[in-house]
Order: C-alpha cells, then structure tokens, then sequence
C-alpha cells in the first residue's frame, strides 16, 4: 500500500516538474505569437475587424480580445490558417464585418477630383500621392483595396477597380476530370 | 487538354493482365502436381472478387466499367486462390476474398490507396479464424494414398461430403514446411526428414516445381519491365543468407537454404505479392530494405514462429513500414548529389 | 573522342521529324499585317517606342527593353503602325497582351546597319550591342543572351556549350538551320566564346541528325568539337546536355556559369553572328510548320507573322483540332492560329485526333515508379502528384517540385494517364501567387508601420513645438518687465 501511494506521488512529483519546466522552457512569448498572427492577416489595413489595422487585430486575437472570423479580406483560407496557429475549431466568416471581395485596387476620376487631401489622411499605407489643390492619383502597386479612401472623398471620384487577371498573374488552374476516377 | 501530347500506350489494365499471364505457369504446374481443384478455388474467388468490386464501387459511386475492367480485383483474387489450400471450403475462399476486396482494399480507399497488400490480408484473417483448414492442402498426386476424383473434389468444397469410404488424410498432407517444423519438434534428424516423400529433389515434390514456375513468370515480369530487380532480388537474397548462416551453424535444425527458397511462398511473394506497387515503397533503396525487412521477418517466422510459412505476416508488417522507408530513402536530385 | 556521361531517365517518343527535313527553309511571302508582342523574352516588357500613324523601317527598334532582365523589340519589315495595344498571343493562358501592329510597306527598307569587328571588342561593348539587338535565347526559354554572356567578375567559362540537340518530336528548325547555315553558327559561336573567354566549344548533336552533325562538322573544322550525343528525350534540355558532354550537373536555381559553363542554342548563336558581324537585330526565325498539313516545313518567318499565314503555306488538312505552338511534350495550346509568331516560336503543330489521340479517363496512382525512372531530374514525381494534389505545396517544395523541368516524361510513361505535370504546373503557379501576395502584404505592413511612425513623429513635433512656443512666450512674459 505504502509502496504504491510512494510511487505514485514520486511519479506525480516527477511529471509535475518535467511539466513546470517544459512550460517554462517553450513558453510562447506574447509577441511572438503577435508576429505569427500578424503574418497570416492579409495586412489590407481595413479596419473592417473593428480595430484599427491588421496589428492591433492580432494582439487582440493574442489576448483573447478578439475572434478569428473577423478579416473578409483574408476569407475562410486565413481563418483555417489562424485556426491551425492557435489549435483552436474553424469558423466562417462573422458576415457581420462584412463579405470576402475578388481583390480590387482604388482608381481616383482625376477629372472630378478637386485636390482635398482626405483621402490621402484616409489611406493606411499612403499610397495615394497629392498635394492640396493638385489632382491626387493611387499608385496601383501600394494599393491594399482597402476601401477606407471613398468614403471621406467629398465629390465621389474614387472607384474600385477588380483587379484584372492578365499574363504575369495568371495562374495554372488544377486539373479537373471526371469526378470519382483517380 | 495540355502538354504533353503524347503518351505511351500502356495502361493499368496492361499492367495487370500481364501480371496475370505470368501466373499462368504456375497454376499450370498446380494442375498437374496436385490436380485441378485449384482452378475451382481461383474461379470462385475471382466470381467473388469480381462481383464485390462492382458492388463496393457503386457504393461508393465510381464508375464501374473502367475499375473493373482494370483487372486490379481480379489479380487479388488469383493470388489469395494460390496463397490457401486448393480444396478449402467454398465459404472459406468468400470470406477471404469479401475481407480482401471490401476491408483491405475498398475501405482504405481502393485501387491506389491501401496501404496493406489484400491478397495477404485475407490470407492472414482466414489463418487465424481457419487454422484448420487452412492446413489441409492436398498431397502431390504422385504420392497421395488415394484420389479423389474431380466432381468428389468439388462436392467436398461446397457440401463437405466426402464419397463413400474416402479419408480426408489420404488425400490430403501437411505442407513441406510444416512437415518439417513438426519432424524437427519430434527431434527427428534433418536427413530422415528430408527423406520423406513429401520432399523432393530441393523444395517439396511438386511444390518444387510450381516455385519454379513462379520464377519463370517473374523472370517474364522482369523482363517486361512491370516489375524491378530490387525485390526479388533482395527479398530471395536475404532469405538465402540468413537461412544459409543458420544452416552453416546448425545443419541438423535448419533446411538447407535451396529449400527455403523451393518451398512455400517464397518464389510468388518475392515476384508476385511484394512487388505490389501500391503496397509497396517507390524508390529504388526504399525497395531493397523493404524486400530485406520482408524476406527476414519471413525467415524468423518460418523458424522461430508458430505458423508454418511466415510470408503473409512479413508483408503485411512490412506494409506498415512503407511510408516511413519511402520518406528516408528519398534520392538525391539532379545537381544535388551529395 | 570526349567521354560521355549519362542522366538518368528519359524516354523515347516516336520522332516524326523526317516529315518537315524534306523540303530547304522557305521565305513565306510577306504577310499583310504583323503583330510584334512586346513581351517575347523573360523579363520586364519592352516599352513601346512607337505610336499608331508612325512608319518605321525595317530594323527600327519599336520597344526598349526595360531594366536589367529585358529585351529590345525591333520592327521586321518596313511600314506603317497601325496601332499598340492589346491583341492575342501565343501564350497558354489565352489572355491578350500588349503588341505593336505594323502594315508591311513592300519596300523593305533597312535602317542604317553597323557591324561590328567582335574579336577586337571589349567583350561589354558587344552586350550592348546584342541587348539592343534583342537576342533572346531561341531554344524556347528566351532569356536574354547578353545576361549570359556576361560570366561575372573572377568567373572562368571553361565550356561553351551549343546546343544543337533538338530533342522534342517533331520540331527541325534548328536541324535545317545546322544543314543549311553551320557557318552562321560557327561564326556566332566565336564571338560568343571571344566574350566569355571560354577555353572550349563544344557542339552537341543527336545523333539523329547525321546531315548536321556532318554540316556542322564541316563548318567548325578543328577550332569547335561537334559531339553527337545520343537521341533520347530530353537529351536537349540544357542541364541534361551539359550533364552528357561534360559531366557536370547543374542544380536547380544554381547559374552554370558557376561551375565553368555556359550554355546556347545553336540558333541564338546564329543570331549573335548577325547582330554583332552585320548589326542585324532578331526580326526573324525559323519555324518548323508541321502535323496535320499538307506539306510539313521550316519557314524563315518574321516575328509578327500570323501562325495561319505559315498554315497556308503548308496546305492544311481536313480534321485539324487546333494547334500546338513548341514539340508535343512541352508545347502549349494556342488560343487560335491567328496569333503571331514570337521569338519562342520553334515549332507550330496543327493538331488532329490521328495524331494526338485523346488520353484516356485516368486512374488513381498504383504507386509504379515509372514516372521516377523517367524523371531526368531525379524526382519523385508520384509523391510530388501527391502533395501538388492535396495543395500541401510546403511539402511540394520540400520534393523539390521548382528542381522539375515541366518535360512530361512522367506523364508520358503513366498507366494510369494522369496529367502530372499539370498538376506541377498548378502548384507552381499557386505558389508563385501565394509569394506574390505575400510580398505585397509585407510591403503593406512596411508602408503602414512607417505612416504611424509618421503621424506619431508629427504629432510629437506639433507638441514639442507648442512647448516651445509657450516656453518662448512665458519668457517674453517675464522679460517684458525687463524691458519696461
């Protein structure tokens, strides 16, 4: 009896502290798990999540602040990429920060625009290039397809444009044949 | 459609067929060693096997015609017939079959996907549910006692009713394999052993002969290139020196090793059963320890094991090892040779 | 005799080159409207130099290559523009890309042309030369040749390969060309081991081309080594060929130049000797016309030339389904025949059910390694089916999926006929996208992290500076009384 209460705390004792030190030797700093985080989010700086950029959305998923559905640019192909980060269950996208859109880039009418300058103060990743009272253009490459510039625009010239497939981004598509062979 | 343009005209069906044909020696040489029951029991596990593949793809709603027509059923089917007694139970040969086709092969995702060989896993089932039957093989014609003609054979299997005054052990023997395993416990010399008339000039009488036709039908894969040398090389070179070490030391326990390769399954497993692709390793080193692991787990089993042929669980062991061997063998890429 | 070395792999598909080596290389009459794409060569697109109304001559450069890795694009003839812009290509996707349209005058009236004397050049001069020129590498992958004329500071070229192999079915462009101007060759290959300082050339040719290899043989005298190698495909892939001659194998993402060699097509080096002795830029090439046509041949075209307008030539047949441009193994299909020949146009195949079979449905992978054996770069094409299959594209990668050369051999050799290199293809283009996004978000990351640096900075500045205006005016508040 005794023999088996001794083994059974030692043993206990043994793995507790294998435990302890395995927690404290592998521990996960917070940061990195920010990182981690903030690499899998499309980084379109949307704001659509509720805060105000990809970033303060990671830490806030990091901290418990925040759920994993709620980036529609990143989609459902982000959602299982977080989900298999944080070993947590899959969920679909909360519909209530918004749908998934084909990728577009903003486009400004140039003969409309009268030089205000909000949407330069609006756009996250300044690529909107201006000056007040000079015509404002987007510079397509930098271009997140954010969104965040139409709305302050005072005479609507800003549009969004999908973005076109054309040779140099054209994909390969996978096989398909007739389903149940191979 | 895409590039290229152009194919072979080689396809799954070929492959099998071919395999097929190369057993045809061999089930010629059973025939006449040991009578044409065998041909009752491959009929009846082929009808089995057929009918099964048709309804588990319906099932599983793929079309039909092409994976029946590949010839892949078919093939499982002759070799688990070949693999057990030639005069079994009609219920016996279903029940092998029906666990080869719908467990080992259909539920693992069928043709291409399962990881164990089918043929070896219905083998292995009927082993252990059948023990008994599965060791009633019938005496080469040239020394059995008495013979049962043909109609009395089939009657046997389907209604185990034996004609008037006919004795089972007069017609039927224990394998050469197990002969010896049993001789050996009764600490009989190994020369009286062999003496037996069950044993001919190197394997079993007849068995002998039938071995030799599984290597002239391998020998005819070889040559088609259906199979490579890895296999059997190594899965016969393994099983020689080991049994031949043995018989070295201890040649008054241990059969010469021209006998372990002449009897049992040796000859159809290193071309016939482990040479399955799907079952098996791709790569060429993956192959040889593959058919190494095999042909050593097939000797230790043979010696050391209670089953008389050890075979079908040295495959299927090895099957288990298969992603892992692959994994570790993978060649070195054009440029980065190391 | 050199010592040749062996790849792994390979197959031997039926050759049907005899078909198109019967007739010499025809001149095609000129056709009524040229399509030149600005983007015929890896790289950056050319920009067009031209606007529609503009007339040019015969040899103008109508697009400046842009950057490092780029090509010129010179006018082929003679004319008028008729427009810039977007119009159909030979290019697998089917999309249109931006092209210059140019109506032949008939005059054919040359710019002024100015040779050069190569072997007493300095070596950067004539990669000048050959960049305005537009030479592009003409065995299929179109790399600009200047890029790898230049070895780099402290490399040793020891080989100079010309590749003269010609591997895939069906194509004989380079073939002609060897029978028909080995001396062009020749010559081009001078100049390029001139600008290399390479120590040797070597000329590999299957070895199912006696004539050229006779032609050439002839040509090259005791200066170059022709070596017939042994015909299997893909004997010509670069890497395999210079695996054959010289025993070297070249990694994947590694330069040869690195391990001392270089390697050209026999067609590329005979456009070097025009461009550099003569001051001819590319504006033609030859196209081998085959398949389902009358009478199969090799056509000197002009880049631009409508595919149908070689079509015709050849008289076409009854049953046609299209058509391929490159071999059968690696070729692509054209999203029709009226798009222009590019300088990557070796081969044009009019396709029909006699000669290209349906495939039929295919079947799951039985694992038979046959795809392996033939695999010239050593891989494992049936794990990589797999992977590329099941989208685990990380662990494609870890295959080796980018050491895969697209030949087809794998497919070719399948039982079960399925499209592996589709599937390679697939995962490539998946994983290029994936790379490119990736990039994009990192560039969006950066650029937002600096603009909240930004505003923080500004935000600082504006406080610091109202500190100090307070700071001042507190001052001038105690001074005041000073002043009183």
């Amino acid at each position: 009896m005794l023999d088996a209460i001794l083994v059974m705390s030692g043993l206990a004792l043994f793995l507790g502290g294998v435990l302890g030190y395995a927690s404290i030797r592998f521990h996960v700093q917070g940061n990195a798990l920010v990182e981690k985080i903030d690499a899998i989010l499309p980084q379109t700086q949307c704001a659509q999540c509720g805060f105000p950029g990809c970033r303060p959305y990671a830490e806030a998923i990091a901290e418990g602040r925040a759920d994993i559905n709620q980036c529609p640019p990143g989609g459902d192909a982000n959602i299982h990429k977080l989900a298999d980060l944080l070993g947590v269950e899959f969920k679909p996208l909360n519909a209530s920060h918004g749908e998934p859109k084909p990728k577009s880039v903003a486009f400004i009418d140039e003969s409309t625009c009268i030089g205000c300058t909000l949407c330069l103060q609006a756009c996250p990743v300044d690529a909107i290039c201006g000056a007040p009272k000079q015509m404002h253009t987007i510079i397509a490459q930098e271009c997140t397809g954010c969104e965040l510039c139409i709305a302050p625009c005072p005479v609507d010239c800003i549009f969004m444009i999908p973005v076109q497939e054309n040779i140099s981004n054209w994909k390969w598509k996978q096989p398909a044949y007739l389903k149940g062979t191979a | 459609m895409n590039s290229p343009y152009l194919a072979q005209s080689s396809s799954v069906a070929q492959i099998m067929v071919k395999v097929l044909l190369a057993l045809v020696p061999a089930i010629a040489a059973y025939v006449w060693f040991f009578g044409p029951a065998v041909l009752v029991t491959i009929a009846l596990a082929s009808a089995t096997a057929l009918a099964l593949e048709a309804v588990m793809l319906k099932l599983r709603k793929k079309p039909v015609k092409p994976y029946l027509l590949d010839g892949s059923a078919l093939l499982t089917a002759w070799l688990l017939a070949l693999s057990i007694p030639p005069m079994g139970p009609w219920w016996m040969i279903v029940t092998g079959t029906a666990f080869a086709i719908v467990i080992a092969k259909h539920l693992y995702g069928g043709l291409g996907s399962n990881p164990f060989n089918p043929a070896m896993v219905g083998y292995a089932v009927l082993i252990i549910s059948f023990p008994v039957q599965m060791t009633q093989w019938l005496a080469p014609l040239s020394i059995a006692q008495s013979h049962l003609d043909f109609m009395s054979q089939i009657g046997y299997m389907f209604f185990h009713a034996l004609p008037q005054g006919a004795q089972l052990d007069a017609f039927t023997s224990a394998t050469p394999l197990d002969t010896l395993k049993t001789q050996l416990h009764l600490d009989r010399p190994m020369a009286a052993i062999m003496s037996m008339p069950v044993y001919g000039a190197i394997g079993g009488t007849g068995g002998q002969w039938v071995a030799a036709a599984y290597l002239a039908g391998g020998l005819y894969l070889l040559q088609q290139k259906i199979i490579s040398w890895h296999v059997p090389a190594a899965f016969i070179a393994t099983i020689f020196i080991a049994s031949g070490a043995f018989h070295l030391i201890d040649p008054a326990h241990h059969a010469s090793p021209w006998f372990e390769l002449a009897t049992g399954a040796t000859m159809i497993c290193a071309f016939f059963i482990l040479t399955d692709p799907v079952t098996g390793p791709t790569t060429p080193r993956g192959k040889l320890i593959f058919a190494s692991g095999a042909g050593f787990l097939t000797f230790v089993i043979r010696t050391y094991g209670g089953y008389p042929d050890g075979v079908a669980f040295a495959v299927l062991l090895m099957n288990i090892c298969v992603p892992l061997i692959d994994a570790y063998t993978q060649p070195s890429v054009f440029g980065k040779k190391k | 005799m050199r010592a040749l070395h062996h790849f792994n792999g390979g197959v031997h598909p039926p050759e049907h080159k005899c078909e198109s080596t019967l007739r010499p290389i025809q001149q095609p009459p000129l056709p009524e409207k040229l399509v030149i794409p600005l983007h015929q060569h890896i790289g950056n697109s050319a920009k067009p130099l031209v606007e529609a109304g503009d007339t040019v001559l015969k040899g103008q450069m109508i697009g400046k290559a842009e950057g490092y890795v780029s090509g010129a694009i010179h006018a082929p003839t003679s004319g008028k523009i008729l427009s810039v812009g977007h119009e159909s290509v030979p290019h697998p996707s089917g999309l249109k890309d931006l092209c210059i349209v140019l109506e032949p005058d008939g005059l054919e009236s040359w710019i002024d042309l100015q040779p050069l004397d190569p072997l007493n050049m300095d070596p950067s001069t004539l990669r000048n030369r050959l960049r305005d020129a537009g030479v592009v590498g003409l065995g299929g992958a179109v790399f600009p040749s200047f890029i790898k004329l230049n070895p780099g500071t402290g490399k040793r070229i020891k080989t100079l390969v010309l590749n003269g192999a010609e591997c895939e079915p069906y194509i004989t462009c380079d073939d002609m060309l060897m029978r028909e101007r080995a001396r062009e060759i020749i010559e081009g290959a001078a100049v390029m081991r001139h600008m290399l300082h390479a120590e040797e050339v070597v000329i590999g040719i299957e070895d199912n081309k006696p004539q050229a290899i006779s032609a050439m043989r002839e040509a090259a005298g005791q200066s170059m080594e022709v070596v017939a190698v042994p015909t299997i495909y893909p004997g010509g892939g670069a890497k395999q060929l210079i695996r054959v001659l010289t025993g070297i194998e070249v990694p994947a993402g590694e330069r040869s130049t690195d391990l001392g060699v270089q390697c050209f097509n026999v067609a590329t080096a005979a456009s070097v000797h025009r461009a550099i002795r003569y001051g001819e830029p590319v504006l033609s090439r030859i196209v081998t016309v085959t398949g389902n046509v009358r009478n199969p041949g090799n056509f000197e075209a002009l880049i631009g030339t409508p595919m149908d307008h070689l079509i015709d030539q050849t008289g076409p047949l009854e049953g046609s389904t299209g058509a391929i441009m490159g071999g059968p193994m690696m070729g692509f299909d054209l999203p029709s025949t009226a798009v222009p020949v590019v300088k990557a146009t070796n081969c044009i195949i009019v396709k029909s059910d006699a000669l290209f079979p349906k495939k039929p449905q295919p079947m799951p992978c039985i694992r038979c390694a046959r795809c392996a054996e033939s695999c010239p770069a050593d891989l494992q094409p049936q794990e990589l089916y797999w992977f590329a299959k099941a989208g685990n594209f990380g662990k494609a990668q870890e295959y080796a999926l980018f050491d895969c050369i697209e030949c087809g051999c794998c497919s070719y050799v399948c039982p079960s006929h399925i499209p592996l290199v589709q599937f390679y293809r697939y995962a490539k283009s998946e994983i290029w996208a994936q790379e490119r996004e990736k990039k994009a978000a990192d560039l969006a990351r950066i650029r937002h992290d600096l603009r909240l640096e930004r505003i923080e900075r500004e935000k600082r500045e504006k406080a610091e500076r109202l500190a100090q205006k307070s700071a001042q005016a507190k001052t001038a508040e105690n001074s005041q009384p000073e002043q009183k």
